[in-house]
Order: structure tokens, then C-alpha cells, then sequence
């Protein structure tokens, strides 16, 4: 064990990883020599050399592009979108043929690749340096979304999803990244994708969130404790798409109510999905509907007032207040 | 017959290779101040020597107040800053070939020619300090948004200038990237709509020699960035691009073809950036402080020009002095303007979403509002 941040566990599955397999190639932009703006990638082209981690032209939608080509043509490509807001210009790749590559080949190509990106607000950053794309990714079939909250997960996940037969979207809670250290195996080991994670047990409420948010969600139960004696259940989803169906209405059932938590938007946010889930699934179990604490319905705003869009403790407590109070 | 394909048997006589060439076009940087400060009297720009001393403040101005900002930064009083520092002339040179009428689209790097074409610089340091106020110009300011998303503001700017075309208006507009830029789609794309529709633009590339870390080798197989215009169809200009004076020159040439109907100009500003990247940088990570130092020490294009005009009796020690201290109590006042903005109002965000709330924005509009008097954070 090695106390670890979240972004020297990436780091150390990407490492892990390579040395282990060598169809496994890093591309993107900065993601070489330095190691990439938030030095993910760092020290891996002085041992993997120039062609395995791969500085390219500035250009979102080759990157992706050429990732299809290499990942059909037999290497693991995992490219790096230096922030959230630049995924835009891939999109047209990674909906018109990184998800579809193997339905339309009939299973003759396929297209195992990782593409990273970092994810989320908090970091005082510029426009489009801030977003929360996930949703515009799990509505598109055939992509695995996959997004840790933790450095132990963050190395599992990573190994699972580059291990893994389909594309998956990584994102990165950059708003984490170096935030805390906590006990990360140096062995290889592998976090299963689509299997959700209870980050604490609890009765009264159950609050969903992934990424940055499920420690915002963690303060929040922490509060609710403190100051009204709610228990609230956390449950780290990891896994976006495909989703742990079985553990957000195995929760819900026990707990009756359910919070769910994102810094995106809230119309057409993964919040309404997961409430659809448990209104078809477990009505029945429910004390009050759904509530959904999201940013809000707004561009992110510049930074100096992110801190009144994102959700806060304050804010979620607010939203388990109303499911308890209904 | 599928057996033989893709393979050639050779007889003597035939001509089996041979066809391709390689191309490689001559490109010539322009220079009107060589890097020793020598020129020739015929090549200078028709400006008058207050234009000239004009010039030369601007360059300063940029400088001083890059240096502010940098501090800012430094002390927690701006955002994450992307410096000027080594492009004022391929700026300031640049923009001021605009007319007032005509339009300027920069991206994050341009605060220097921004303010030469009339954006008060209050709003541009406000806009690094977080801040939407400072995104847009003045009105009766023709300066577009800063466009973060590299190489969009082409096709933007390609399009406002054949809007402009097709309202039978006599305008130019003035598209600023880096040599990065050049890589994406809407560089290529922008330039092919430019080149179709002979939009009154100028594409004008600062060749900073690196996107990041990226150096340019990286970016581009072809030896020059201008020569990518002779692929669509229009002129393509390498200009040295710390000199003042051959940016401007021609500049003002592209833009006054552009204003005739000529269309489209790629101009390629061969330049340095001083700074980082950013201020969230580390650039001794990628290149060499020799390299940083032979371009400050040798091709300095505020240092050039100066000697230039002091070389012409234009420019004294004292007139510096002067010059000097007006421009830092004017940065200073920059300074002043920017940090005693208003407090922006939380609900701000809200407010320029559309031009009619809808009933999912303003409920949240609301609750905002509810939580901030409940925090005791009303206004
Ligand atoms: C579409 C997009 N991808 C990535 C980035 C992140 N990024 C910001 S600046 C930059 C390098 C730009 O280099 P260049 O175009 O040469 O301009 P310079 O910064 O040197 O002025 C990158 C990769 C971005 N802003 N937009």
C-alpha cells in the first residue's frame, strides 16, 4: 500500500498498464513531454518513449479519429482530451463510429479504447474548462461512462475500462484530483465497470451522486447526522453506463427516498434518468419523489461565481430536507 | 487478374516513377526593421512619426500592463492568465491596421491588440478575473467575445465578414490564432468558406512556435503556416513578427484588399512568447532558457522599434522616462477600474441565457435568490 492522490493512481494504472501490454499507446495534447496540464501522464514518455505516449497536433476530432483507426487496427489507444469543454469537436467520432464501429462491422472491428478527460468545476478555471458533459455520453449506446470518486477506484477503474472489450469515456473529477491521499495497492488490481459503490451505509435517505459530487454528498450526510439525526446512504455510482440498476434500487428500497446529486445541468441531466429508473422499478418503495440537487439550468459561470452554481452540503441537505419532510 | 494488382513489372521503356514531386513553395519573411534596427527608407509604412510614436506606447503599454497582470495572478488577485509578453508588435501592428468600423476577432491571447482596437483594458483584466462583465466589448467597440475553444473564432469571423459582404458593406474583419489553431478543422474549414466566399477577412496566425509545450514541428509537416492559403485559393504572407512596421504594412495591405472585395489574406506573424503558457505553465518543462534569452536579448520587438526611433530623432532617455511613468500610473488605473467593479450578483448567471426566462430558470433563479437571503447574502 501507498498513499496515493487520484491522479498518481491514474497515473500508476496507465504505468502499470503499459509495461504490461505494449498495444496500449497514449495520444493527445501535452500528454508527452510534460506529462500532460495536470501531469497525468507524467514520467510515462521518458519510460514508454515517443511513439507509446504520443504529443499530437492540437485537434480533438483526430485524436479521436485516429484512435478509431489505431484501435481497429489492433493497438489499445488511450487518448487524453485535455478538458471537458473540448470533447465537442471528438463528438462526431465518438457518436458516429467509436460507439457503433462493432454493430456496423457486425462485430469484425471493434474499438477497445480509453479516452480520458477530465471532468467537473471547482478549480477556478476558465470558460469551458468547467463542464459536466456526462449526460451527452450515456445517451449514446454502445460507449461505457465511467467516472471515480476515489484514488482506489480511480487506478481499478482505469485498469478495467483499458482492459476492456469497448470503448469507454473516462472522466476525471480534476476538482479531486490531488485533493486527498488515501491507500492505493501498488499492485495491479481492477475495479469491475457498471458496479456502484455504498460510501456509507445508512436508512433514511439515499443520496446518489459520482465523481467530485459524492463528497460533496458524504458532507452533506454527514450533516444531516449532526444537526437532524438522518441517516443517509451514499452510493457512488462509479459507472454511469452501463448502470448499477441492481444497487440504486436495492438502496432505494431500504431507504424509501432518494437525493440525487450532479454538478450538470438539470434538465435532460442523469438525475431524470435515474428517477425514471426508480419510478418504473420501485415506486411502490417510495415515501416522497425523487429530488434531484444539480447545478443549475445555466452556462457554469465564470469562476468567481462557480461556487453558487455547484451543489454544496448546504444545498443537498436542503434537498434531503424536502424527501424527509414530504 | 486480383493476383497482379499493386505490382509492376518494369520494361525499360516505360515510365514507372517519377510523377510526384515534392512541392515545397518559397515563402520569404518579410522584414522592414532588421534585427540589427537597420532599413531601408523606400520599404517604411506611410505613418506619420506621431502614428509611429503612437505604436511604440501601445507596445509599451501591453508590456506594463502584461506585468500587472502577471502580479495579479501572483497574488490571488486574478484568475489564470495567459501573457502577452514578446507578440506586442505582431498585436499592436496588426490591429492597427484596423479601421474603428472594422471587426476584430481575438482569442484569449489577444488583450494587446483588443485594447488597440478600442477595448478599454479594465474589462479585458476583469474578464481574467473571473468575471462575465468583462466578455463583452463596449457597445460601438467591434471586438467579438474572446473565443476560448481554439479555432472556432474562425469560421465566426469568416461569417460575420460574409454577412458584411452580402449587406454590401466595405468592411474588414481581423481573425487572431495561434500556430496550434492551425491544426484544428475550423482553421480549415474557416479558411475554405473564406476562400469560397471571398469573405473580406484576414486570417492572422501568431506563430508563437508552440501551443503549450507542443512546438511547432508537431503541429505542421509544411514548412510555413502562410503557404496552407495556396490551398484555398488566396494569398498566404510570412511577416516577421516582432517587427512593428512590416506587421503593419501588411496588415493594412490584407485589409484593404479585404475592404476592396479581393478577399481572404493568411498572414503568418513569426513570434515568441516570452511567459508560460498560462499562468498554470511550467515552460522550462519544454524548452531552454538559452532559446527564451536569444529571442529577448536579440529580437525584442519593443527594444527594435525603440532604437529605430531614436535612430530617426524620434525617441530620447527622457521621452522614456515620461513615457514610463504616464503608462504605469494609467496601468495602475487599469488596475483601479477592474478591482472596484461592482460585486457581481450570484443571479447573474441567469440572466443573459435568453432574452425570455423560462420557468425552469427562473424557479431556480428563486431558490438562489431564497438561499442568499437565507445565508444573510442579500442584496
Ligand atoms: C478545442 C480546444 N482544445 C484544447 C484547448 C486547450 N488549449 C488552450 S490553449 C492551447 C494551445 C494553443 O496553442 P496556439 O494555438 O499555438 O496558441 P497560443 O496559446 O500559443 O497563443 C490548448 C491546447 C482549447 N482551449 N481548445
Amino acid at each position: 500500500m501507498a498513499r496515493r492522490t487520484l491522479i498518481q493512481a491514474i497515473n500508476e494504472a496507465l504505468r502499470q498498464e503499459m509495461r504490461r501490454d505494449d498495444r496500449i499507446v497514449l495520444l493527445g495534447e501535452d500528454v508527452g513531454r510534460v506529462g500532460g496540464v495536470f501531469r497525468a501522464t507524467e514520467g510515462l514518455q521518458q519510460e514508454f518513449g515517443p511513439d507509446r505516449v504520443i504529443d499530437t497536433p492540437l485537434a480533438e476530432s483526430a485524436i479521436i479519429g485516429a484512435a478509431l483507426g489505431m484501435a481497429v487496427y489492433g493497438l489499445i489507444p488511450v487518448p487524453e482530451i485535455q478538458f471537458d469543454g473540448f470533447l465537442p469537436p471528438a463528438f462526431d467520432h465518438i457518436i458516429s463510429h467509436v460507439a457503433r464501429i462493432r454493430n456496423r462491422s457486425r462485430g469484425r472491428f471493434t474499438a477497445p479504447m480509453v479516452i480520458r478527460v477530465p471532468h467537473g468545476g471547482g478549480i477556478r478555471a476558465l470558460e469551458h474548462h468547467s463542464e459536466a458533459p456526462e449526460t451527452f455520453y450515456t445517451h449514446i449506446p454502445g460507449i461505457k461512462v465511467v467516472i471515480p470518486a476515489t484514488a482506489y477506484d480511480a487506478k481499478g477503474l482505469l485498469i478495467s475500462a483499458i482492459r476492456d472489450p469497448d470503448p469507454v469515456i473516462f472522466f476525471e473529477p480534476k476538482r479531486i484530483y490531488r485533493a486527498f491521499r488515501e491507500e492505493v495497492p501498488e499492485e495491479p488490481y481492477t475495479v469491475p465497470l457498471g458496479k456502484a459503490r455504498v460510501a456509507r451505509e445508512g436508512n433514511d435517505v439515499t443520496l446518489i451522486a459520482w465523481g467530485a459530487m459524492v463528497h460533496v454528498a458524504l458532507a452533506a450526510a454527514e450533516k444531516a447526522a449532526a444537526e437532524h439525526g438522518w441517516s443517509c446512504e451514499v452510493l457512488d455510482l462509479r459507472t454511469l453506463s452501463p448502470l448499477d440498476i441492481d444497487a440504486i434500487i436495492a438502496s432505494v428500497q431500504k431507504t424509501g427516498r432518494c437525493v440525487v446529486v450532479h454538478e450538470a445541468p438539470r434538465q435532460s441531466g442523469f438525475g431524470g434518468e435515474i428517477a425514471a429508473l426508480i419510478g418504473e422499478r420501485a415506486l411502490l418503495y417510495l415515501e416522497a419523489p425523487v429530488v434531484r440537487v444539480t447545478g443549475f439550468d445555466t452556462a457554469m459561470p465564470y469562476f468567481t461565481l462557480e461556487d453558487y452554481y455547484l451543489p454544496s452540503p448546504e444545498r443537498v441537505l436542503k434537498g434531503i430536507a424536502q424527501v424527509m419532510n414530504f | 487478374m486480383a493476383q497482379t494488382r499493386g505490382k509492376r513489372t518494369r520494361t525499360a521503356s516505360r515510365r514507372v516513377e517519377g510523377w510526384i514531386k515534392p512541392v515545397e513553395p518559397e515563402f520569404e519573411t518579410i522584414q522592414i526593421l532588421r534585427d540589427d534596427g537597420s532599413y531601408d527608407e523606400a520599404s517604411l509604412p506611410d505613418l506619420t512619426d506621431d502614428q509611429m510614436k503612437e505604436l511604440y506606447e501601445w507596445m509599451v503599454f501591453a508590456r506594463i500592463l502584461d506585468q500587472r497582470a502577471l502580479n495579479m495572478q501572483r497574488q490571488g488577485r486574478m484568475g489564470t492568465y495567459p501573457p502577452v509578453g514578446g507578440q506586442e508588435a505582431a498585436q499592436v501592428g496588426s490591429a492597427y491596421a484596423l479601421e474603428k468600423e472594422d471587426w476584430l476577432f481575438p482569442s484569449y491571447r489577444e488583450s494587446a491588440a483588443m485594447m488597440v482596437h478600442g477595448m478599454p483594458p479594465e474589462l479585458t483584466f476583469l474578464y481574467w478575473m473571473g468575471r462575465e462583465e468583462g466578455a463583452a466589448a463596449p457597445e460601438g467597440v467591434n471586438v467579438f467575445t474572446i473565443s476560448i475553444p481554439i479555432a472556432t473564432q474562425v469560421p465566426h469571423a469568416v461569417g460575420a465578414a460574409w454577412a458584411a459582404r452580402l449587406r454590401g458593406e466595405k468592411k474588414a474583419f481581423l481573425v487572431y490564432f495561434g500556430d496550434g489553431g492551425t491544426s484544428e478543422g475550423d482553421f480549415h474549414e474557416g479558411a475554405n468558406f473564406a476562400g469560397v466566399f471571398k469573405a473580406p477577412v484576414v486570417l492572422f496566425c501568431q506563430n508563437n512556435h508552440y501551443a503549450i509545450s507542443v512546438p511547432l514541428e508537431r503541429q505542421t509537416a509544411s514548412r510555413t503556416i502562410a503557404q496552407k492559403a495556396v490551398a484555398y485559393g488566396f494569398p498566404g504572407v510570412r511577416v516577421d513578427g516582432n517587427d512593428v512596421l512590416a506587421v503593419y504594412a501588411v496588415t493594412r495591405e490584407a485589409v484593404e484588399r479585404a475592404r476592396r472585395g479581393e478577399g481572404p489574406t493568411l498572414i503568418e506573424a513569426v513570434t515568441y512568447r516570452y511567459g508560460p503558457h498560462t499562468t498554470a505553465d511550467d515552460p522550462t518543462r519544454y524548452r531552454t532558457a538559452d532559446e527564451v534569452k536569444e529571442w529577448q536579448e536579440r529580437r525584442d520587438p519593443i527594444m527594435r522599434f525603440r532604437r529605430f526611433l531614436e535612430s530617426r530623432g524620434l525617441w530620447s532617455e527622457a521621452q522614456e522616462e515620461e513615457l514610463q511613468e504616464r503608462l504605469r500610473e494609467r496601468a495602475a488605473e487599469v488596475v483601479r477600474k477592474a478591482e472596484n467593479y461592482p460585486k457581481p450578483e450570484p443571479t447573474n448567471m441567469f440572466d443573459y441565457m435568453y432574452a425570455e426566462l423560462p420557468w425552469n430558470l427562473k424557479e431556480q433563479r428563486e431558490a438562489l435568490l431564497q438561499e442568499l437571503a437565507e445565508r444573510g447574502e442579500a442584496r
